[in-house]
């Protein structure tokens, strides 16, 4: 298994990672050797192996319903790149 | 005082035979001299640091001091800390003043623990050398030409460099034991859920896990003591009654059986670490422990699932990341596409991005089966050999790191390379377990070699017992690198 | 050529929690921007999600309301997108294993019932909102709705016109209200329908090409979104055009449908389970607590309303809309001595009438549902006629008191003493020979006149039988 320069564009752009003209080769000879380490897994047999996503396969713990958290808005956006009226800018979102 | 470890600390604040302020202050002026050397902090903030030393003589002065009251430590810079620069060695948070304590940080607050600043280490954690780092690589105290490992690079340099008695650490892959083991220095990866990830800012969720790193065993325990505990704000916190991790530093090791994977003593291990591991595996037999062969066959596996599932997990974990709440924003760009792009691009680090890639892609459509699933499967295998080993022995004990410390730039180039330093600690993570790293001597050049220690879930107390035993006998912990000195 | 309608809905219903399902931040609706999102709304670097319980037990109380399966081991996954009102840049949904799997919906059509079987229910956060305001040409991102509890309930594509979507969206909608797991405000976007339409050949079995409407906020806009759509599509395949699957928005000013994107540039989700969650498990006890808190469900309060009262089954199916409406029924025929048809039609009728031109809800209804009863009770026992009932009605919406009250103190007991009404029949019949004359003569219609005379005469408090009966025997008899 390889990725294409078209497969490195795309999951950069998925990402969203701008790469610069000419990165992209770089990115796909790095991440090419990477899949080559990786492809040692496929050599197991792992039918009937139940996928393992933590250790002890633990199970979820519940909140009760109550209002915790105080309004931290003044906090919060003092260290954002750019607020107005208690608002997160961002460039104009198009629908 | 720096060579002292915290029980004497400890006692010596009691008695009022040294003050907090005075203990922070000395640390302060070492961090003063050695760190444009060593580059092992991130941030210090003197004025902050002394007046929780302040506030430590004050509880140490009306009696309501704890054993770990005025003792200095540094955190990882992964652990957001209220009022803190916190920056996780990345220019995406060059600038980022954390708005809340991590639950780690404040547990040691609580414990009256003073904070003498943010430690250097891989860019989010991604890193086996400390070099991924935004404000650049951490120098090992033994050979300033030699890397410190990483991810905890700056913890362990520190720590070793006496520029702190402790430090916190995380480890995902190995980032407390390799770099513990490259830098002579003790350190613990608790099992998975012991320690509150609230506030550690994730690289990988489900390996993630913070613990301990200092020059002793017993020193981790004490420390150990404050950093552990249910927390309700971590799902994966686990719900158990707090414990005493110094409880069985005293238990003696007569009929301790230590397995020893075969795996972990074949080819690519280096020969300087093979003899310096046997030699401490002889100590322990010495000590009346058996060693008996055990095989963990699919743990040849771990670093190709660690390289899928950690990456998977990181990429969604940095979407986060995006120049809209906090952190770095491109000062030009278009559209809102542009802002993310640029954003990130010039944000994170080419570690970084390299595994945000990975991850995305072995996610996307079409993939998703062929990777993840299969990474998942092999990893409930791997887990599954720990589980026989453990049948047949009381801890496994192996290499930390296939070598010592390499010199800096020397893998910089070759990222395979590099993921293969942690090829005996990865499979810890993925099972889930405790692990440790302690110092077993010194190869060819004088650099560390640390004996990895691995215990069943839970087993940290006795984990720190058995390393506390072998340094009672030995005093590797004690060695002091000579440019520091 | 015929074409038939396919259509399934996608509803995401806001869970009606008091704290965020990830987080202890507030739900209430309207609060200034940004003061409702915590460390984790924001997603601060470090933060955690830990599961609402009372978001998992609404899920569960749907679930057994539609017969579904309740899924004992469910799973929360990362739906991975880059927009500024996704703080993390994923949204925590389930996907491979949702809380709640199956189920059925039965729907009362003016032609009869109809079952619509439901996919699947899950669990999801919502998002924040996008504002459009003056910013210098930029968007504002307010992220109080962040994390918000979604249920996504998921049909199959079981409707086959406009009508039935909406009654299935009415039917839902009553439902979640009914359970009280949803405030079913739809102005504050509580109850959200995604449409996805298609249409194919009558008697064709494969299902055409379908698109997506997104985000109809109201029945109505519903029923026009896929009335246009349908047109859309039957009108492109007839000339010859092939529909595009896509995802399409409703335009309401223009009663239109336009593209929003296309199957070629659909994300990719890179769905994966959630790490900083584990499995959520449901075991039977919990499911039998949850069963045992739930009130009486539309559909067997329906059957019982038939049954019980008699009632048709319309009128059943319209009082069992909402649970409000139920239970102003049922006090009100208490109340009535159990006049339940009187009881219905008066809600039906003049009840609804005044709640719609008023714009109330019927919980908030200035007519109480004991008075109601009591004004019935008054009909029922001849104390009131049709028509003064509704004068009553008038008083207590304008709250002039209880029932008997406002009949004392305006004197609007009927009259149904025959001397009375004789008197008052011989004085009309006096003061108009000449109408009693030609009523003789055959002009039937000369009736009509005399008995509104007389009703005049009685303040219209005359029993009006009483009142007709005696007006012809007096003109008969001589």
């Amino acid at each position: 298994m390889s990725l294409s320069l078209q497969d490195v564009e795309r999951v950069a752009s998925l990402a969203r990672i701008a790469i610069a003209p000419g990165e992209a080769e770089t990115w796909q000879s790095q991440i090419n050797g990477i899949f080559e380490l990786i492809a040692g897994m496929q050599a197991v047999d792992t039918n009937g192996i139940e996928p393992m996503a933590h250790a002890r396969d633990p199970v979820q713990r519940l909140r009760t319903d109550e209002v915790t958290e105080p309004d931290l808005r003044e906090k919060f956006q003092a260290i954002a790149p750019q607020v107005e009226a208690g608002l997160y800018l961002v460039p104009q979102v198009i629908e | 005082m720096i060579n002292e470890g915290l029980k004497q600390l400890s006692a010596a604040l009691a008695a009022r035979r040294i003050s907090s302020e005075e203990l922070a202050r000395e640390y302060l002026a070492r961090i003063d001299q050695l760190n444009p050397q060593i580059n092992a902090f991130i941030t210090v903030n003197p004025d902050a640091t002394m007046q929780e030393a302040k506030t430590a003589d004050a509880m140490l002065a009306a009696g309501t001091a704890g054993p770990l009251t005025g003792i200095p430590l540094a955190h990882k810079d992964i652990f957001c800390m209220d009022g803190w620069r916190t920056t996780c060695a990345s220019r995406m948070l060059e600038n980022f003043v954390a708005p809340y304590d991590a639950h780690v940080v404040g547990l040691c607050r609580q414990a009256g623990m003073v904070c003498l600043g943010k430690t250097n280490m891989d860019e989010f954690a991604m890193g086996s050398s400390n070099e991924t780092s935004w404000f650049g690589p951490v120098r090992n105290p033994w050979d300033m030409q030699a890397v410190p490992g990483g991810s905890s690079g700056g913890s362990a340099a520190a720590v070793a460099a006496r520029l702190a008695p402790v430090a916190t650490g995380t480890d995902t892959g190995g980032s407390i034991r390799q770099p513990a083991a490259m830098t002579g220095i003790t350190g613990l990866k608790p099992t998975y859920g012991v320690v509150s990830r609230y506030g550690m800012i994730a690289f990988a969720s489900s390996l993630d896990q913070a613990g301990p790193m200092a020059r002793s065993a017993e020193d981790c325990a004490m420390l150990m003591n404050a950093m552990a505990g249910f927390d309700a704000r971590d799902s994966t916190s686990l719900e158990r009654e707090r414990e005493d991790y110094t409880r069985d530093l005293g238990q003696p090791l007569a009929g301790l059986r230590i397995g020893l994977p075969k795996e972990f003593f074949a080819a690519g291990l280096s020969g300087d670490v093979a003899r310096a591991v046997d030699e401490a595996l002889a100590e322990y037999r010495r000590l009346g422990a058996v060693t008996v062969e055990v095989s963990l066959p699919s743990s040849a596996l771990s670093i190709p699932v660690y390289y899928v599932l950690a990456p998977a997990e990181a990429s969604a974990n940095l979407s986060r990341f995006d120049g809209v709440r906090y952190g770095h924003r491109a000062a030009e760009y278009g559209d809102l596409t542009d802002m993310y792009q640029k954003t990130r691009a010039e944000g994170f680090g080419a570690e970084v991005k390299r595994r945000i890639m990975i991850g995305t892609y072995v996610l996307s459509h079409g993939y998703y089966d062929a990777y993840y699933i299969k990474a998942q499967k092999i990893r409930r295998l791997i887990a599954e050999d720990f589980a026989k080993a453990f049948a047949e022995c009381d801890v496994i004990m192996g290499p930390t790191a296939p070598e010592t410390a390499f010199d800096l730039g020397a893998k910089n180039s070759d990222p395979v390379a590099m993921y293969l330093s942690d090829i005996y600690t990865i499979a810890v993570n993925l099972a889930g377990l405790p692990g440790m790293s302690i110092p077993c001597g010194f190869d060819s050049r004088q650099r560390p070699v640390g004996l990895q220690l691995i215990g069943n879930y839970f087993g940290e107390a006795r984990l720190l017992g058995i390393a506390h035993q072998y340094q009672l006998a030995t005093d590797w912990h004690q060695r002091v690198p000579a440019a520091v000195a | 050529m015929q074409w038939e309608v396919v259509i399934g809905l996608e509803v995401h219903a806001q869970l009606a929690t008091r704290s965020k399902i990830f987080s202890g931040a507030s739900t209430a609706f309207g609060a200034e921007p940004n003061t409702q999102a915590s460390a984790v709304d924001i997603a601060l670097p470090g933060v955690l999600p830990v599961l609402n319980r009372a978001a998992v037990e609404h899920a569960i109380r749907f679930g057994l309301a539609v017969d579904a399966e309740i899924n004992p081991k469910s799973v929360f996954a990362r739906k991975n997108y880059f927009y500024p009102d996704l703080p993390k840049g994923y949204q925590i949904s389930q996907m491979d294993e949702p809380v709640v799997k199956g189920g059925s919906l039965r729907l009362i059509l003016p032609d009869g019932e109809k079952t619509i079987r439901l996919t699947r229910a899950h669990l999801e956060e919502d998002a924040g909102k996008s504002l459009h305001g003056d910013f210098h040409g930029m968007t504002g991102i307010d992220l109080n709705r962040a994390g918000t509890p979604l249920l996504e309930i998921v049909s199959e594509p079981d409707m086959r016109s406009a009508v039935e979507a909406v009654a299935y969206a009415r039917t839902l909608h009553g439902l979640v209200t009914w359970l009280g797991i949803c405030d079913g405000n739809m102005q504050e976007g509580s109850f959200r329908c995604d449409a996805n339409v298609s249409v194919r050949p009558r008697g064709q079995a494969a299902f055409g090409t379908r698109c997506e409407i997104k985000n109809l906020n109201s029945f109505r806009f519903l029923e026009r979104a896929i009335e246009f759509e349908v047109r859309r599509q039957i009108e492109l395949i007839e000339d010859g055009g092939t529909v595009r699957q896509e995802t399409r928005l409703y335009d309401a000013d223009r009663d239109e449908t336009r593209t929003m994107r296309t199957k070629e540039d659909a994300f990719d989700y890179r769905y994966f389970p959630d790490p900083d969650l584990l499995p959520l498990v449901i075991g039977q006890q919990w499911i039998e607590e949850v069963r045992a808190s739930m009130p009486e469900l539309p559909s067997a309060m329906h059957n019982r309303l038939v049954a019980q009262y008699g009632l048709p089954a319309y009128d059943a199916s319209i009082l069992t809309a909402s649970r409000g409406m139920a239970d102003y029924f049922e006090q009100a025929v208490a109340a009535s001595g159990g006049a339940a048809k009187q009881c219905a039609n008066w809600i039906m009728g003049d009840l609804s009438a005044a709640l719609n031109r008023h714009g109330i809800d019927i919980g908030a209804s200035p007519v109480t549902a004991a008075q109601l009863g009591q004004l019935v009770a008054r009909v029922q026992d001849g104390t009131l006629s049709g028509k003064l009932g509704k004068t009553v009605f008038e008083a207590l919406w304008q709250g002039e008191g209880e029932v008997d009250v406002i009949i004392d103190n305006r004197g609007l007991r009927q009259v149904s003493d025959t001397g009375a009404i004789a008197a008052i029949v011989d004085g009309v019949l006096q003061a108009h020979p000449a109408q009693v004359a030609e009523f003789r003569a055959g002009k039937e219609k000369m009736l009509g006149f005399l008995i509104g005379q007389a009703m005049k005469a009685s303040k219209g408090k005359a029993n009006p039988q009483q009142l007709n009966e005696m007006m012809l025997a007096r003109l008969r008899a001589d």
